[in-house]
C-alpha cells in the first residue's frame, strides 16, 4: 500500500484502518483520508478471503456447490442453501414437497433472527458498549445453532438443503424444542429493547449518522434491510413470494431516515416479524416427504439454458446465476453477494462524517467478508 | 406485482425508443424462461438509459453483473459431397463421399446484466454485451454511469475475466491484487505450479 507522507498542519492525513482492525468485521481494509477527524474520501479495500469460489463450484456437479455456499456468508449457511437450490430448482424445473418449503422457511427465518440480533450486539460492540449486549445476542444465537447441529449435524456450515427438498425430516421432538423457542424469543426481544431503547449513547451516536439516500439506495442496488431503512418497500418475500412465502402475514418494516438508527431498528423490528413466520409456520408444517424421490441429486444434467434465482437472505438480496451448457457441472456459476453491493456506497455513507463514525456505519452495513471476497 | 412485458415487446419499445439500437433477442431453453436481449456496444449505454427511465418498465434496480467466457470452438461437422473418384475400371466417375471439415468460431466475452424495477416489482429484463474477441477486442461500454451498482461488479468481471468497461470511473483489480497477470475465471486459465508441497520450494 502506498501511503503518503505523515501530513503538517492543515494538511490532509492518509489511514489504512485495517486488514486486521478490531473495527473491520474481517479481514478488510478501508484507505481514509483525513481533514482532521472528517473523512474526505474512503477506499474500501478487499480480496483478501478471495478463493475464487466461483470456479470451485464450477468444477463440479451441482451438488458439490452446496457445503462451498455454506462459507459464503459462514453465519447464514442455510439461506446459502436456500438461494442456490432454487436457482438450480428453477434451472431445472424441480418441484419441492410442502413439508420440506416449511422446514426451509422455519429455518431461513431462525437464521435471520440469530444473523440479526448477533448484527445488533456487534454493533453496538463497534459504538463502545463491550461485551453485555453482544453477549444476550450470542446467548440467543447459540440456541438457535443448538438447533441447527441436531437438525443438520453442524451448527454454521449446515449444507442442509438439496434441490428439490431438504436433506433429512426433522423429528416431531424437534419442532416441540423449535416451538418452545419460539415462545420465549419475544421476551427476549423485549429484553434486549429494554437495554438499549432509551439509550442516549445509542441515540446520539446514530440518528443523522451515515445517511443513505433513497434514490442512491435504489440505483446502487442496495438491497435487504439497508434498502428498507432508507424507506423503500422491497422485500423479496413478499416480491417474488419464493416457496410458500404467500401464506403467512407478516409485515415488512420501514425506516424514515435511512441512518445508523434506522439500520439498527430495522433489524431489531424483522425479527419480531421472522418470530411472526416461525409461529405461523410451526403450526400450519404437514406431514409428507421431505424430497422428491425422483429427483437426480448425483447425476444432475439440466437442459441447455440459463436461470437467476434469488431469495431475500438476512443481509439482502442473494441470487445465484447459473448457465448450463448441458453437461453435469455449471458452466457458469455466479452469486450476487448482497455484502459486496451494498458497500459500493459506504464511501458515500462516511464522507463529512467522523472516523469514529465510519466505524459504526461500516458496523450498520452488516458484512461477512467470506461472501463480499468469495 | 405488475406484468413485465415479453422480449419482443422490449425489444419494440427499444427500437422505438433509441433510434438505431440493434436487439436481438436470445432465447433460453430451460424451464426458467428468462431470456434475453443482446445489445450493441455503440447504442448499450442509451438502452440502458431508456429502460431505466421508461414510465412503464422503470427498471431502476440492476441486480446483479455477470462476466461469461466463451472461448473458441471448433466445430466439426460431416458434409457430403461430390468427387471423382477412380473407379476400379480406371475410369473416373463422380461419387458421393463424405467428408469431416473443420469450422473454427471465434469465442467472446460477455457481461449479463439482469434488471428489476424496485418501483414496479417486476423482473428480470436480462442484457448481454458480447466482446468482439478474446485477446485485442474486449472492450464494452460500462453501465455504471446508469446504475451504480455496476461499479464494484463491473470491477470484477474486468479483474477476473478482462474485460474493459469503457467510462467506468475507477476500474481496477477488486478481489486479485494489483500486480496480478492473468485473467482467472477464464476457461483456459492454467493456475501455477506454487504448490509448496509439489514444487518443494518457498513461492
Amino acid at each position: 500500500m502506498d501511503l503518503e507522507p505523515i501530513a503538517g498542519p492543515g494538511e490532509l492525513l492518509e489511514v489504512s484502518m485495517g486488514p486486521h482492525h478490531p473495527s473491520t468485521h474481517g479481514v478488510f481494509r478501508m484507505d481514509v483520508r483525513l481533514d482532521g477527524e472528517r473523512v474526505v474520501r474512503l477506499k474500501p479495500v478487499f480480496g483478501y478471503l478471495h478463493r475464487n469460489h466461483e470456479k470451485i463450484a464450477e468444477k463440479g456437479a451441482y451438488l458439490a456447490a452446496i457445503p462451498y455456499t455454506d462459507r459464503l456468508d459462514y453465519l447464514c449457511s442455510m439461506t446459502n442453501n436456500w438461494g442456490y437450490v432454487l436457482a438450480v430448482e428453477k434451472l431445472a424445473g424441480i418441484q419441492v414437497p410442502e413439508r420440506a418449503e416449511y422446514i426451509r422457511v422455519i429455518v431461513a427465518e431462525l437464521t435471520r433472527f440469530q444473523n440479526h440480533a448477533g448484527l445488533v450486539g456487534f454493533l453496538l460492540q463497534d459504538m463502545g458498549a463491550s461485551g453485555t449486549p453482544l453477549m444476550y445476542a450470542f446467548r440467543e444465537r447459540e440456541k438457535v445453532l443448538d438447533l441447527f447441529e441436531s437438525l443438520s449435524g453442524a451448527r454454521m456450515m449446515c449444507n442442509y438443503m438439496r434441490f428439490g427438498g431438504v436433506r433429512v425430516d426433522c423429528s416431531a421432538e424437534w419442532l416441540d424444542e423449535v416451538r418452545q423457542l419460539v415462545g420465549v424469543l419475544p421476551r427476549f426481544l423485549d429484553e434486549f429493547e429494554n437495554l438499549l431503547r432509551a439509550n442516549e449513547i445509542l441515540m446520539a451516536r446514530t440518528q443523522g449518522t451515515g445517511v443513505l439516500p433513497r434514490e442512491l439506495a435504489i440505483n446502487a442496488g442496495v438491497t435487504g434491510p439497508m434498502l428498507r431503512a432508507s424507506g423503500v418497500n422491497y422485500d423479496i418475500r413478499k416480491v417474488d413470494k419464493y416457496g410458500i412465502y404467500d401464506r403467512f402475514k407478516f409485515g415488512v418494516p420501514l425506516g424514515e431516515h435511512g441512518d445508523v438508527y434506522d439500520r439498527y431498528m430495522m433489524r431489531i423490528l424483522e425479527m419480531r416479524e421472522s418470530v411472526k413466520i416461525l409461529e405461523q409456520a410451526l403450526r400450519d408444517i404437514p406431514a409428507g416427504p421431505v424430497i422428491d424421490p425422483k429427483v437426480r441429486l448425483r447425476g444432475l444434467r439440466p437442459k441447455v439454458g440459463e436461470a437467476y434465482g434469488r431469495i431475500e437472505s438476512p443481509k439482502g438480496e442473494l441470487g445465484f446465476f447459473l448457465i448450463s451448457d448441458g453437461s453435469g457441472n455449471p458452466y457458469r456459476y455466479r452469486v450476487r453477494p448482497p455484502c459486496m453491493i451494498n458497500l459500493t456506497i459506504l464511501e458515500d455513507m462516511c464522507l463529512g462524517e467522523n472516523i469514529a463514525d465510519t466505524v459504526i456505519i461500516l458496523g450498520s452495513v452488516d458484512i461477512v467478508l467470506g461472501e463480499v471476497d468469495r | 406485482m405488475t406484468p413485465l412485458p415479453s422480449p419482443e415487446e422490449i425489444k419494440t419499445l427499444i427500437e422505438a425508443g433509441v433510434p438505431g439500437a440493434t436487439v436481438t433477442v436470445i432465447a433460453n431453453g430451460s424451464p426458467s424462461a428468462q431470456h434475453s436481449l443482446l445489445l450493441d456496444h455503440e447504442h448499450a449505454r442509451a438502452v440502458a438509459e431508456f429502460l431505466r427511465d421508461h414510465a412503464e418498465l422503470k427498471l431502476d434496480f440492476c441486480s446483479l453483473v455477470t462476466g461469461v467466457d466463451w472461448p473458441d470452438t471448433e466445430t466439426t461437422a460431416k458434409v457430403k459431397g461430390k468427387k471423382l473418384v477412380a473407379g476400379p475400371d480406371g475410369v473416373e466417375q463422380e461419387q458421393e463421399v463424405e467428408e469431416t471439415r473443420k469450422t473454427k468460431v471465434p469465442g467472446y466475452l460477455e457481461a449479463v446484466y439482469h434488471l428489476f424495477s424496485m418501483g414496479k416489482k417486476h423482473g428480470p429484463v436480462v442484457l448481454r454485451l458480447r466482446t468482439a474477441n478474446r485477446t485485442d477486442g474486449t472492450h464494452l461500454p460500462s453501465l455504471t454511469p446508469v446504475w451504480r451498482s455496476a461499479e464494484f461488479q463491473e470491477r470484477e468481471a474486468f479483474d477476473l475475466y478482462g474485460i474493459v468497461f469503457d467510462g467506468h470511473p475507477d476500474l481496477r483489480r477488486i478481489l486479485m491484487w494489483d500486480g496480478f497477470v492473468d485473467y482467472p475465471m477464464r476457461k483456459d486459465y492454467v493456475p501455477p505450479e506454487d504448490d509448496i508441497l509439489v514444487t518443494g520450494v518457498k513461492a
